[in-house]
C-alpha cells in the first residue's frame, strides 16, 4: 500500500492503571496507518479493551499520549473525536427504529432531512439490510444487529472505526461470513479500522498486521503470515496456531542463521536462531506440527529422531497424530489426508524430520 | 404464512389419534388446575377483605331505603302529588302524620331526621320539635294545616320535595352531592349555591397535590436512581438502604418529624433566625397548611418513585450512552436522547404509583394539613366516622375509585401497562 507511511494513530509511551497499583496497559507504542486494518488480538484480561476505550475517549490514560491525525487526543472529548465504534453487545438503541439508529450520528451532526434519508439508505444497502429500516433493534437477529451496528458506525464516515469483539455473539458460521464481509467492507471504504479479538483465526483472516497482546504488552506486532511463520517469541509461537515446543540450551551458535541447542533429554537440534541471548542460555524451540516431515528421505534434513506414535485422532482434512520425541511425549505432527499419505499405526516407530528455518530458537 | 402452519396444526393427532389440540389442552389442564388452587387462599382473602367491602361501599352510594322503610305511608301518598308546583294534597300530609307517630313510637324518628338533614341542612330540628308535638295533635281536620301551624317550613315546597326526592331507594343523590350539584324546586339538577360549594374544590385540590407531589418525587427521584444505577453494586446498595430506611419506620413517626422540623418553633425557622434570615417575629408558617402536606408527602413516597426508576435505569447497559457519545452527541444530549427515553417505563410506574397513592392519601393531610391542606380522604374519613353520612362517603369514595381506573386505563392506552416496571 502506497499509503502505508501516512500515520493515523499513534500511542507513543501509554500506559493505563485503575487502581494506582497496576498497570493494564505497559508503555504502549503503536503507528497504525491510515487505511490499515489492525487487530489487537490477546488473552482475556490482556488489556485490548482498555486500549480501545483510550483510544475512543471513554478511558484516560495515566501516563503518554495518544494522536489522532496528528492531534493530540487526550483533552478531546469522545464526541469531538469522529471515531466510529462497534460494541460487543452491539448497543443500537432499543426505543429507536434501525433507520432512527442510523439517522443519530448524521443529526447529531445537523445533517438536512434528506441527506440523512439518503445516507441512512445508502448504510442499509451496504450492510444488505434496505429493507428493515422500519424494525426495532429487538426484531431482528443477531447477525441483522451486528450489520445495523456496523452500518451506524460508518454512517457518519469516521476516519477511524473501533470494534470491540464484535462478532463473539454469534455462531461459527455467521461470524465466518460476517469477517469477509467486514472485511470487504474495509477495502471498499478504505476506513482505518482497529479490531479487538481474542480469536486468533479471525485476526489473520481479516487483519493487515495484527499486534498480540499479553499483560499489558504488545509482544509483537506483525504481519499475520509474519506472526505465525516468525513468532518472535514463546508466547506469540504458542498464542498462534499450534505449536511443539522443545526445551534446551543453546550450545553453540553458528552466526545468524544456525544454532546446535542441546535438549533437556540430551538430544541435539539444529535450529534457527531468533530470541536467544548467547551460548549456554535457555531456549524454547518452536516447531509448527505441519513443517515435520514424516520418514524423510535419507539425508535430506539435518533433524531426524526417532519417534513413537502415541495416539492418532481423525479430523477430516488431517490426521493429527501425537508422538513421543526426545523426551516429549507431546509432539505433535499433522498428517494432511491427501492420496498417498503415510498410514500410521499406534505404538508404531517413525523417523520424524524438519528443516533448521522451521524450528525457531526462542526465549524459554 | 402464520396461517397456514395453525390450518396444518389443527390437522395434526398424536400417536394414539387425540387430535393435537385437546391433547395438549389436557395436558395442561392439570397445571391449570394446580396454578388455580395456589392462588385460591388469595382470591378468597381479596375477595373477602377488598372486593367485597368496595362493592358494599359503592352500592351503598346509590342505594339508600331509610325513608323508603321508615315513611311507607308517605311514600306512598307522594303518588298523588301531581302538581309539583304546589305543595302535596292533603292525603300526602295524612300519610306523612301517620309516619311521624310511628316513628316516634319507634324511636326512629332521629335516623329520618338524619338523613333528611344531610340532604337539606337544618330539617332535622323542625323534624324533631314537630314530632314532639303529634301526638298531641286530637280531631285535626286538615294536617296540612296543623303541619304549617306547627312549623312555617312545612309549608316550604322545597321541605317535600327533598323527602319526596329521598324517598326513593335507588338514587344518584349522593353523587350530586359529591359534585356539589342538586335539584332545584323544579327537578333540575343545578350546581349548589357558590358558599356550600366544597367537594369539587377538594377534588381539584387533591389532583393538584397530587400532579405536584409527583413532579417532586420525580423530580428528586431522578438524580438518584441514575446516580445509584451507575454505582458499583456495593455502595449502591449501602445508599439503596438509606432511601429505603425512612420506608421502614412508621408512617406516624415520619410525618410528625416534621412537625418538629417545619413547626413555627421548629428546627428549620430557628436555623432561619438565627441565621438572621427572618426575625423572630416572621417565622414561616411551613406547616398545617398545603406546603407542610407537600413536603410532607414528597418524603413519605420518595421511594416508590425511585425503586421503579431504579430497577429500570440497572438495566440500561452503559454503553448505550457511549455509543451515542462516540456516535458524536455531547453527554447531554446522549443522555436526553438515548437514555432517557428509556427510563420512560420507570418514569411511567413511578408517576403511576406515586399520583395514585397521593390521591387518595389519609394520614399526612390529616397530621399536618391544617385547614388548607386536606384532601379528598380527610373528607371520605369525616363523613365515615364524624357525620356518619356513609352514603356520601361512598359516593365521594367512587368517584376517586372512577378517577384512579380511568387513570390507569389512560395509561394503559398510552404507554402499555405490560411496559410497567415496578421493580
Ligand atoms: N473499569 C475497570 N476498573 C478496574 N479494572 C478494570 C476495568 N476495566 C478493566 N479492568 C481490568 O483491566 C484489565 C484489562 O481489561 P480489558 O478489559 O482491557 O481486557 P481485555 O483484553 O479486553 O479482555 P477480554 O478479552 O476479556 O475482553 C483486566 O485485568 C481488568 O480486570
Ligand atoms: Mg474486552
Amino acid at each position: 500500500m502506497a499509503r502505508k507511511n501516512d500515520v493515523l494513530v499513534r500511542f507513543t509511551d501509554v500506559q493505563k492503571s485503575y487502581d494506582g497499583e497496576t498497570l493494564v496497559v505497559k508503555n504502549l507504542n503503536i503507528d497504525i496507518s491510515r487505511g490499515e486494518f489492525l487487530t489487537l488480538l490477546g488473552p482475556s484480561g490482556s488489556g485490548k479493551t482498555t486500549t480501545l476505550m483510550m483510544l475512543a475517549g471513554f478511558e484516560t490514560p495515566t501516563h503518554g499520549d495518544i494522536e489522532l491525525g496528528g492531534k493530540r487526543l487526550n483533552n478531546v472529548p469522545p464526541h469531538k473525536r469522529d471515531i466510529g465504534m462497534v460494541f460487543q453487545n452491539y448497543a443500537l438503541f432499543p426505543h429507536m427504529t434501525v433507520s432512527e439508529n442510523l439517522a443519530f450520528p448524521l443529526q447529531v451532526r445537523r445533517k438536512g432531512r434528506s441527506e440523512v434519508a439518503e445516507r441512512v439508505q445508502r448504510a442499509l444497502d451496504m450492510v444488505q439490510l434496505g429493507s428493515f429500516g422500519n424494525r426495532r433493534p429487538a426484531q431482528l437477529s443477531g447477525g441483522q444487529q451486528q450489520r445495523v451496528a456496523l452500518a451506524r458506525a460508518l454512517v457518519f464516515e469516521p476516519t477511524l472505526v473501533l470494534m470491540d469483539e464484535p462478532l463473539g455473539a454469534l455462531d461459527k458460521q455467521l461470524r465466518e461470513h460476517m469477517q469477509l464481509e467486514i472485511k470487504h467492507l474495509h477495502e471498499q471504504l478504505g476506513i482505518t479500522v482497529v479490531y479487538v479479538t481474542h480469536d486468533q483465526s479471525e485476526a489473520l483472516t481479516m487483519s493487515d498486521r495484527i499486534a498480540v497482546f499479553h499483560d499489558g504488552v504488545i509482544q509483537q506486532l506483525a504481519t499475520p503470515s509474519d506472526l505465525y511463520e516468525r513468532p518472535k517469541n514463546a508466547f506469540v509461537a504458542q498464542f498462534i496456531g499450534e505449536n511443539n515446543r522443545l526445551n534446551g540450551k543453546v550450545a553453540k551458535l553458528n552466526g545468524s542463521n544456525a544454532c546446535l541447542v542441546t535438549l533437556d533429554s540430551g538430544s541435539q537440534v539444529q535450529a534457527l536462531p531468533v530470541n536467544v541471548s548467547g551460548e549456554g542460555s535457555p531456549t524454547t524451540l518452536s516447531l509448527r506440527p505441519e513443517r515435520v516431515q514424516i520418514n524423510p528421505p535419507e539425508g535430506a534434513l539435518p533433524n531426524v529422531f526417532d519417534a513413537k506414535v502415541e495416539e492418532l485422532i481423525y479430523l477430516g482434512d488431517h490426521i493429527r497424530t501425537r508422538c513421543s520425541l526426545a523426551g516429549s511425549d507431546d509432539f505433535v505432527v499433522k498428517v494432511p489426508n491427501a492420496q498417498g499419505h503415510s498410514s500410521l499405526q499406534r505404538g508404531s516407530r517413525v523417523k520424524l524430520g524438519w528443516a533448521i528455518e522451521d524450528c525457531r530458537a526462542l526465549d524459554a | 404464512m402464520a396461517q397456514a402452519t395453525i390450518d396444518e396444526l389443527q390437522g395434526l393427532t398424536t400417536a394414539d389419534g387425540t387430535p393435537l389440540r385437546r391433547a395438549l389442552h389436557r395436558a395442561e389442564r392439570r397445571a391449570k388446575i394446580r396454578a388455580f388452587l395456589l392462588v385460591t387462599p388469595l382470591l378468597v382473602f381479596l375477595a373477602v377483605t377488598f372486593i367485597y367491602p368496595i362493592a358494599q361501599m359503592l352500592w351503598r352510594s346509590i342505594y339508600d331505603d331509610t325513608i323508603v322503610t321508615l315513611l311507607p305511608n308517605t311514600v306512598t301518598a307522594f303518588k298523588d302529588w301531581t302538581d309539583r308546583d304546589q305543595l302535596p294534597p292533603e292525603s300526602v300530609f295524612a300519610a306523612f302524620a301517620v309516619d311521624m307517630k310511628q316513628t316516634r313510637e319507634d324511636r326512629t324518628i332521629g335516623q329520618v331526621a338524619t338523613r333528611v338533614n344531610f340532604e337539606e341542612g337544618g330539617l332535622r330540628s323542625i323534624f324533631t320539635r314537630t314530632a314532639r308535638h303529634i301526638d298531641d295533635a286530637k280531631n285535626v281536620t286538615s294536617w296540612r294545616d296543623w303541619f304549617i301551624q306547627e312549623n312555617p317550613d312545612w309549608g316550604k315546597l322545597n321541605t317535600w320535595a327533598t323527602i319526596e326526592r329521598l324517598g326513593h331507594a335507588y338514587s344518584i343523590l349522593q353523587y350530586l352531592a359529591a359534585t356539589d350539584r342538586q335539584y332545584d324546586d323544579h327537578g333540575n339538577i343545578v350546581m349548589a349555591p357558590e358558599e356550600t360549594q366544597i367537594y369539587v374544590p377538594i377534588f381539584i385540590r387533591t389532583l393538584w397535590m397530587s400532579l405536584l407531589v409527583t413532579l417532586l418525587t420525580l423530580l428528586l427521584g431522578y438524580p438518584i436512581s441514575y446516580f445509584l444505577a451507575t454505582l458499583p453494586i456495593r455502595t449502591s446498595n449501602l445508599l439503596m438502604i438509606m432511601v429505603l430506611l425512612p420506608f421502614w419506620t412508621s408512617l406516624l413517626v415520619r410525618t410528625t418529624s416534621w412537625i418538629v422540623i417545619l413547626g413555627k418553633e421548629g428546627v428549620l425557622n430557628d436555623i432561619l433566625v438565627w441565621l438572621g434570615l427572618i426575625s423572630d417575629d416572621g417565622r414561616i408558617q411551613m406547616i398545617y397548611n398545603q406546603t407542610g402536606t407537600l413536603v410532607a408527602m414528597t418524603q413519605i413516597l420518595l421511594p416508590f418513585m425511585v425503586l421503579p426508576l431504579y430497577s429500570v435505569m440497572k438495566t440500561i447497559s452503559p454503553s448505550y450512552m457511549r455509543a451515542a457519545m462516540s456516535l458524536g452527541a455531547p453527554r447531554f444530549l446522549a443522555f436526553w436522547k438515548v437514555y432517557a427515553p428509556n427510563t420512560l417505563p420507570g418514569v411511567g410506574a413511578g408517576a403511576l404509583l406515586v399520583f395514585i397513592l397521593s390521591i387518595g392519601y389519609y394520614i399526612t393531610p390529616a397530621l399536618v394539613g391544617g385547614r388548607t391542606g386536606q384532601m379528598i380522604s380527610n373528607f371520605i374519613a369525616f363523613h365515615m366516622q364524624k357525620s356518619l353520612n356513609w352514603g356520601l362517603a361512598a359516593a365521594l369514595g367512587g368517584i376517586l375509585l372512577a378517577g384512579v381506573l380511568l387513570l390507569y386505563a389512560l395509561y394503559n392506552r398510552l404507554v402499555g401497562v405490560e411496559k410497567l416496571s415496578l421493580g
